[in-house]
């Protein structure tokens, strides 16, 4: 019992530690903080990308306009062909009217900037050029530079007279997104302090909630442990209406249906055991009258006729033999009932085997080897009755001569007396020997001499008592071949002294 | 010859007991109940009844009933319980309501007689008495006249409780196991029936001492037995 409690204890301590890697409350607290961190980025993602498309779009919105009615109206006042100086000056003066941007004028191989020292070549594209080239209004792209983005619109002017033919004039302008960008940016930075605290908040969250599922899971797991302990009675409180509710209610319900085919059960071993009881006691009262009776008539047999001098002693031997089993039946009876109490006192046990040998007129008929100074806390009444088996069936049927042996082992789980009875019959068949405890079990007929003292003897319930009150005292006994044949019924009980009563 | 009276309700039972006792010549009164035993006892027949023989399980009173009240009336009548219930249980309350033995049916014919005379021994007076009465700490003990009294008031007692008294008191000190007692004061010599020796010390106790949880006179020996004092 204490092994299995202190394996179970182990294992509870692994199980705890498990479940701290790999228990619910982790489990549900890295999945609230998986769900808030993905929910927290997705959203951040999704607001970033809208919000910078936004910025973006106004400000080139803003650009592609700018630069359209800056370009038109300064267009207006330009002769082509221009020379160097007189795009310069174009250039100059679209740049004047859209603050402080470079502005790129290109006419076929002139090239003019308005700020001199901008290098313009890296930031308006190829590709950019080649679609103001094709001439269909005003072009974008945005562009990094240098690791800063910038926004280029470039336009082709075209001549004001309806057909809208170009002119073989380009304006690139460039302009600075660094600001869009910081703001963006900003953004970003607010959202991923902000991440933190979310996550925080999802893990305390988590706690939160584990709190509130483990609870009831852990109270029914106390329950159903408490109900595997042997507490029928163990139930839990069922309190909402959610699956965990369902659950402890699913719990209670067969907690109920246990307890009751379990009682119904110790009912029927209970009715069982009054009825072997009752039986025995009603047989009892009629056996009490036949003994004094049969009494008599064993009295008087010999003045009998024959025939009926036969008579009167077979059923004064068979009263004898009924009152005895009825007697067994009684007493096995009161070990299912779990009616038997050890009334156990400090006791010599050689003298207690003496007492039991003599009182049966069997102390010539056995030999003993007792240890003397044998002392143990037993129930003396109990091993007269074990002793008192032993040896009547060694006698009844085994061979002569029947020695007991009284002595101590100690073994690894403590110190034992042991009372050998040994007989030098034919022994027992392995077969026998596994049943030889069995109740009313009867051992072949070779064994079975049907010696004179056989009659009255022998309900086939004398070794199951014997089991049993060996049991009681926390003991065993063993059945062995002998080394010159014959059997071996050796008792064990604990080696207990006074003060150390295991009561 | 022997009187005695067999108190059983079941017809076969008693006329059985009752042949075997006739015919080893003990005179013999039947009753069939409690209240019928206990008229016979107050009858004007009933003092030459010299111990009864009492079933547990009666029709109305039962046996513990009948015990007491047979205590009742006379302290010294021995009184033999006849059981169909072997439980300790039963025994243990048959002894404490002042059952001097206890037999559990069936019972053959020896047996009963045996212990019939075993309880008739017990009854007569003592051979063994010496000189005057003892005086131990208040309890003075009369061997002779087999009174016993505590600060001058007399306490009766049953034959079995006597001579358990007088044994333990013969030699103070000195400790007696259940064994040596159930030989010496019951006669018996059946192993196990040490019940008997406690239910005894048991009612003597109550008798005797002033707190039975806490003896004085007799004492018990853990493991080994009783004794008598010291004082």
């Amino acid at each position: 019992m204490s092994g299995r409690s202190a394996e179970s204890g182990r294992a509870g301590s692994a199980g705890r530690k498990r479940r701290l890697v790999g228990g619910l409350r982790t489990r549900l607290v890295v999945t609230f903080v998986v769900v808030a961190l993905v929910s927290a980025v997705t959203a951040t993602a999704l607001a970033y990308r809208d919000a910078r498309t936004a910025v973006l779009r106004r400000t080139q919105d803003a650009a592609v306009n700018d630069v359209r009615t800056r370009v038109t109206a300064v267009a207006a006042d330009f002769d082509l062909p221009p020379d160097r100086r007189s795009l310069a000056r174009f250039a100059a003066k679209v740049s004047d009217g859209l603050g402080a941007r470079i502005v790129v004028a290109r006419y076929q191989d002139l090239v003019a900037v308005s700020d001199s020292l901008a290098d313009t070549e890296g930031r308006i594209t190829a590709e950019l050029r080649a679609a103001v080239r094709a001439g269909d209004g005003a072009r974008f792209q945005r562009v990094e530079w240098r690791g800063e983005p910038y926004l280029v619109v470039g336009t082709p002017v075209t001549y004001a007279d309806g057909d809208r033919r170009t002119s073989g004039l380009e304006v690139f302008v460039i302009t600075d997104l660094r600001a869009e960008r910081d703001d963006t940016e900003a953004l970003l930075d607010s959202v991923r302090a902000g991440v933190l605290p979310v996550v925080v908040l999802a893990a305390v969250l988590a706690l939160l909630a584990a709190g509130t599922v483990l609870r009831p899971v852990r109270k029914l797991g106390r329950a159903t442990r408490g109900l595997a302990a042997g507490d029928l009675g163990s139930r839990v409180t069922v309190k909402g209406h959610d699956e965990l509710a369902d659950l402890a209610r699913t719990f209670n319900d067969t907690a109920d249906a246990l307890q009751a085919s379990d009682a119904r059960l110790r009912e029927q071993e209970a009715r069982a055991r009054r009825f072997v009881a009752d039986v025995s006691h009603e047989l009892r009262t009629p056996l009490a009258a036949m003994t004094m009776v049969a009494t008599v008539l064993e009295e008087d047999a010999d003045q009998l006729p024959p025939d009926a001098a036969r008579a009167a002693r077979t059923v004064g031997a068979e009263t004898a033999r009924l009152s005895r089993l009825v007697e067994d039946l009684m007493e096995i009876s009161r070990f299912d009932a779990h009616a038997v109490r050890l009334n156990a006192a400090e006791t010599d046990l050689a003298d207690t085997v003496r007492g039991s040998l003599a009182l049966r007129g069997w102390t010539d008929r056995v030999t003993t080897r007792l240890d003397e100074g044998v002392r143990a806390v037993v129930d003396r009444r109990r091993v007269d009755v074990i002793v008192a088996n032993l040896v009547g069936n060694a006698l009844r049927h085994g061979a002569p001569p029947v020695t007991v042996t009284l002595g101590t082992t100690a073994t690894a789980d403590g110190s034992w007396v042991t009372v050998a009875v040994a007989d030098h019959g034919p022994g027992l068949s392995p077969e026998v020997r596994e049943r030889v405890f069995d109740r009313f079990y009867k051992a072949d007929a070779a064994r079975t001499r049907g010696s004179d003292d056989d009659g009255g003897h022998g309900s086939g319930l004398g070794t199951a008592i014997a089991l049993e009150n060996a049991r009681l005292h926390g003991g065993t006994i063993d059945v062995t071949e002998g080394p010159e044949g014959g059997a071996v019924f050796t008792l064990r009980l604990p080696l207990r002294r006074t003060g150390e009563e295991a009561r | 010859m022997p009187h005695v009276l067999l108190i059983e309700d079941d017809a076969s039972v008693r006329d059985g007991m009752e042949l075997v006792l006739r015919r080893h010549g003990y005179g013999v009164d039947t009753a069939a109940t409690g209240e019928e035993a206990l008229a016979l006892l107050d009858s004007p027949g009933g003092g030459r009844i010299e111990l009864a023989v009492l079933d547990l399980m009666l029709p109305g009173m039962n046996g513990f009933e009948v015990c007491r009240g047979i205590r009742a009336r006379t302290a010294t009548l021995p009184v033999i319980m006849l059981t169909a219930r072997g439980d300790d249980h039963d025994i243990v309350t048959g002894l404490e309501a002042g059952a001097d033995d206890y037999v559990v049916k069936p019972v053959t014919a020896p047996v009963l007689e045996a212990r019939i005379r075993a309880a008739l021994r017990r009854a007569e007076p003592s051979g063994r008495t010496r000189a005057d009465a003892a005086d131990h700490a208040g309890l003075v003990i009369d061997r002779a006249g087999l009174t016993v009294s505590k600060h001058g008031v007399t306490v009766p007692l049953p034959p079995t409780e006597l001579r358990l008294l007088l044994e333990l008191s013969a030699s103070p000190g000195r400790v007696f196991s259940r064994e040596q007692l159930l030989a010496s004061v019951w006669d018996h010599t059946f192993l196990g029936d040490s019940r008997l020796v406690d239910a005894a010390v048991g009612r003597l106790r109550s008798k005797l001492e002033d707190v039975p949880a806490r003896p004085r006179y007799v004492q018990t020996v853990r493991g080994f037995g009783y004794r008598f004092g010291p004082l």
